[in-house]
């Protein structure tokens, strides 16, 4: 019990023991069930107050959150920044101030900068989970991640998983780093030279700028997003050359082992970075079974900190009540 | 008019003076506001006050070639007289603030404002640089003749590099001709788009770098054009392990060239960020170990001529943000000092060497009349003990901003009297 989860915020992976993250993948594996039984709601945050604050537009992350919150019962605020005081210039620390003062029991904050999240949090007496921090982490996308490999594959130890694109540019490419060597997976990242996060290496990974050496033998194949204004930032040159280069169609992915997952954290650039033909692959890819695997992960993330918090203030939970 | 000081008599004192090579126990003779005798002043007037040094160092005021003072146009970050008390607290007596004020330091009138103000204040003693480009723009060369002749030292656009290669071209040749000093910001600004150094620490959170060659590319360039116009060229706060070897071979092959560095970049790495540390949020970004080996090897073998306190107040405000939206910079009059005994302490400089980098120094670069110990030079002064360790506490500076990255510091040497033109201007607290 105490090897579990027992921060107060989900603030990232890189923090992660690989006990606190059996611990949430297990918990989020019940929730599969729940999710897809007729009945899904649950009363464990009845009476509990999560907002979303998202300083980015997002649509899948934050309905995703929502849904989460709403089979648990929790009472859910969505908060967009264009149409609120953030757009008045209120900063972050008193836009944390102010929700703080509506007595929430979780934030679940996008932020376009990185390090963002963690700042609001030490604002805050509630539990903080982060939707994405600038370039830095997206902790429930990695856990979703590892979920959606380990009903596939069994496990997460031993596996080979290339990262491949704008990993530079991309927290859940950090988030999956940190989690899954910490699970003692083999990560490789591909991506051009430009693109590539700086002293990776040190992060415990293999970097490769070559696509098919890259994921030659991978069990896991990631695909990034790649954004437009990598091509005015001078990045790469083209999409058709990126597409070229690093995109993954059927041809590319033969390297990979014959029973490689193709996997991509949504929205698809579809002929960019991949290829339609691979991406509605049932067989291959699993990009669907992600998003589901997104609810299951954020309710027991969820259910996680707002327990948590509710021992740190010392209020029973649950069972101890 | 200040009523003009009396006689004092420094007994019992370690007297340092870098410019002459002393360190021995002594004494030294304050009239009015000049060094009347250093050494052994005989009979201790009648008519002097004694103070007693009790064999703690005493040595010239420290002069801070590089501060920025934020008045006019940003008092709400530290004022003329918030930086100047900061300063005497640190034993800095001279300062040279940059001409990034609103308005810019780029016309006679505000070099005259900022003097009346300092005059006002009546502590530190303050020289302004003149803006070497109109409205630091870096298009136009600013009316530096006319800056000169109103109290301008030297001419920098400040934080910013003037990076067109023809303006710095002119800016030099211009220079040259009238003998002026230029001060340059050396880094290229289309690498620098980052908010902390290009390496490890920056990938893994995930923030945008600045690559340490933004800072030697601009280095180089200017170097060449150094040699083309015969200019003197002062390159400010170093930061790479490339530049103090570039400044190095350019001091070789005799070019009119001198360099600072800043205490942030000798003492600490891009580790300081940790997890987003605004304060540690620096222009130049902090660098990775190697680097600060460097620069500290640089300051020894006298390749880095000063050391500046880069003092850049930013409010609490301005700090307490995302790390990409927090300002740049860091305060450092008070810890001057400190940084450079610290460096005599653990930097292989002896402390005379460690003492000439904040005091006769700078001064020469800046041709100030300051930093030395000697009969008929203003007295300004500092008594200090250098056995002394404090913790830096940012929330107690005296500086109006905080923004210390050696907050939680614990620095070697005390200031405990600052003497400016023969007036005590600081005495610490306790005994």
């Amino acid at each position: 019990m105490t090897s579990g989860f027992i921060q107060r915020h989900l603030l990232g992976t890189r923090t992660l023991s690989a006990a606190e993250i059996l611990d949430l993948l297990d918990r989020a594996d019940r929730y599969v069930a729940v999710n897809r039984s007729p009945e899904k709601k649950l009363s464990v945050l009845a009476g509990r107050t999560v907002i979303n604050l998202f300083y980015e537009n997002s649509t899948r992350t934050r309905t995703s959150f929502e849904l989460a919150a709403k089979r648990l019962s929790a009472d859910v605020v969505n908060m967009q920044t264009g149409a609120s005081s953030v757009a008045k210039g209120e900063t972050l620390i008193d836009t944390a101030a102010t929700l703080n003062a509506m007595h929430p029991d979780v934030l679940v904050v996008r932020h376009h900068d990185s390090g963002a999240v963690s700042l609001l949090s030490q604002k805050v007496n509630c539990a903080v989970v982060n939707a994405g921090d600038g370039w830095h982490e997206h902790p429930t996308q990695a856990l979703l991640d590892a979920l959606t490999i380990r009903r596939r594959k069994g496990k997460l130890a031993g596996l080979k998983v290339a990262i491949c694109g704008d990993v530079l540019h991309s927290r859940v490419a950090r988030s999956n780093i940190h989690l899954l060597t910490t699970m003692g997976a083999e990560v490789r990242l591909v991506a051009p030279r430009t693109l590539c996060i700086p002293g990776a290496e040190s992060m415990g990974v293999s970097v490769f700028h070559d696509m098919a050496a890259g994921i030659s033998g991978c069990d896991i194949v990631m695909m990034l997003r790649i954004q437009n204004e990598r091509m005015s930032g001078g990045y790469i040159p083209s999409t058709r050359e990126y597409f070229r280069h690093f995109g993954l169609d059927r041809e590319r992915l033969a390297a990979a082992k014959p029973d490689a997952l193709v996997m991509h954290p949504g929205p698809m650039n579809r002929g960019v970075e991949i290829d339609s033909d691979i991406a509605d692959d049932v067989d291959r890819s699993v990009i669907r079974e992600q998003v589901e695997m997104g609810v299951a992960v954020r309710m027991a993330v969820l259910e996680s900190v707002t327990r948590n918090l509710a021992r740190e203030n010392g209020e029973p939970w649950g069972d101890e009540k | 008019m200040k009523p003009m000081p009396g006689k004092t008599a420094y007994v019992n004192a370690r007297l340092l003076d870098p410019a002459s090579g002393l360190d021995a126990p002594g004494a030294l003779l304050a009239e009015g506001e000049t060094i009347a005798a250093v050494g052994s002043i005989g009979e201790i007037p009648a008519d002097a006050e004694a103070v007693d040094c009790r064999g703690l160092c005493l040595a010239p005021g420290l002069v801070d070639m590089r501060v920025q003072l934020r008045e006019p146009g940003e008092e709400h970050k530290e004022t003329i007289a918030s930086a100047c008390r900061a300063a005497v607290a640190g034993g800095v007596t001279s300062m040279v603030c940059l001409p990034n004020t609103g308005p810019v330091i780029d016309n006679d009138a505000v070099v005259e404002f900022v003097a009346r103000r300092a005059r006002q204040a009546g502590l530190t003693k303050v020289y302004p640089y003149g803006a070497a480009t109109k409205g630091l723009k870096g298009e136009e060369v600013a009316e530096i003749g006319l800056l000169a002749d109103s109290g301008a030292v030297a001419f920098t656009d400040g934080e910013r590099a003037v990076a067109s290669a023809v303006v710095m071209s002119r800016l030099l040749s211009y220079a040259a001709g009238f003998g002026h000093l230029i001060v340059q910001h050396p880094e290229e600004p289309t690498l620098a788009g980052g908010d902390m150094n290009a390496g490890t620490t920056a990938g893994r959170l995930g923030l945008a770098g600045i690559s340490p060659a933004a800072e030697w590319i601009m280095l180089e360039r200017d170097l060449r054009l150094v040699e083309i116009t015969g200019a003197r060229y002062h390159a400010a706060h170093i930061s790479t392990a490339e530049s103090v070897a570039i400044i190095r071979r350019a001091k070789e092959k005799g070019l009119a060239v001198t360099c600072d560095t800043a205490p942030p970049y000798a003492l600490l790495t891009e580790d300081a960020v940790g997890e987003f540390r605004t304060f540690a949020k620096l222009s130049p970004p902090l660098r990775k170990e190697s680097d600060r080996a460097a620069i500290a090897a640089g300051l020894a073998d006298g390749t880095i001529d000063c050391l500046a306190s880069d003092h850049s107040p930013q409010d609490a405000d301005s700090k307490r943000k995302t790390f990409h939206d927090a300002a740049f910079g860091g305060v450092g009059v008070e810890t001057l000092l400190s940084a450079a005994l610290e460096l005599a302490r653990a930097g292989g400089l002896g402390l005379l060497d460690a003492l000439a980098k904040v005091t006769v120094n700078p001064a020469r670069v800046l041709g100030l009349p300051a930093g030395r110990l000697t009969a008929g030079a203003a007295a300004d002064l500092v008594l200090f003990d250098p056995e002394a360790r404090w913790e830096v506490n940012a929330a107690t500076l005296l500086s109006k901003s905080k923004n210390s990255p050696f907050d939680e510091s614990t620095l070697p040497g005390r200031v405990i009297r600052t003497v400016i033109d023969g007036r005590t201007v600081f005495e610490a607290a306790h005994g």
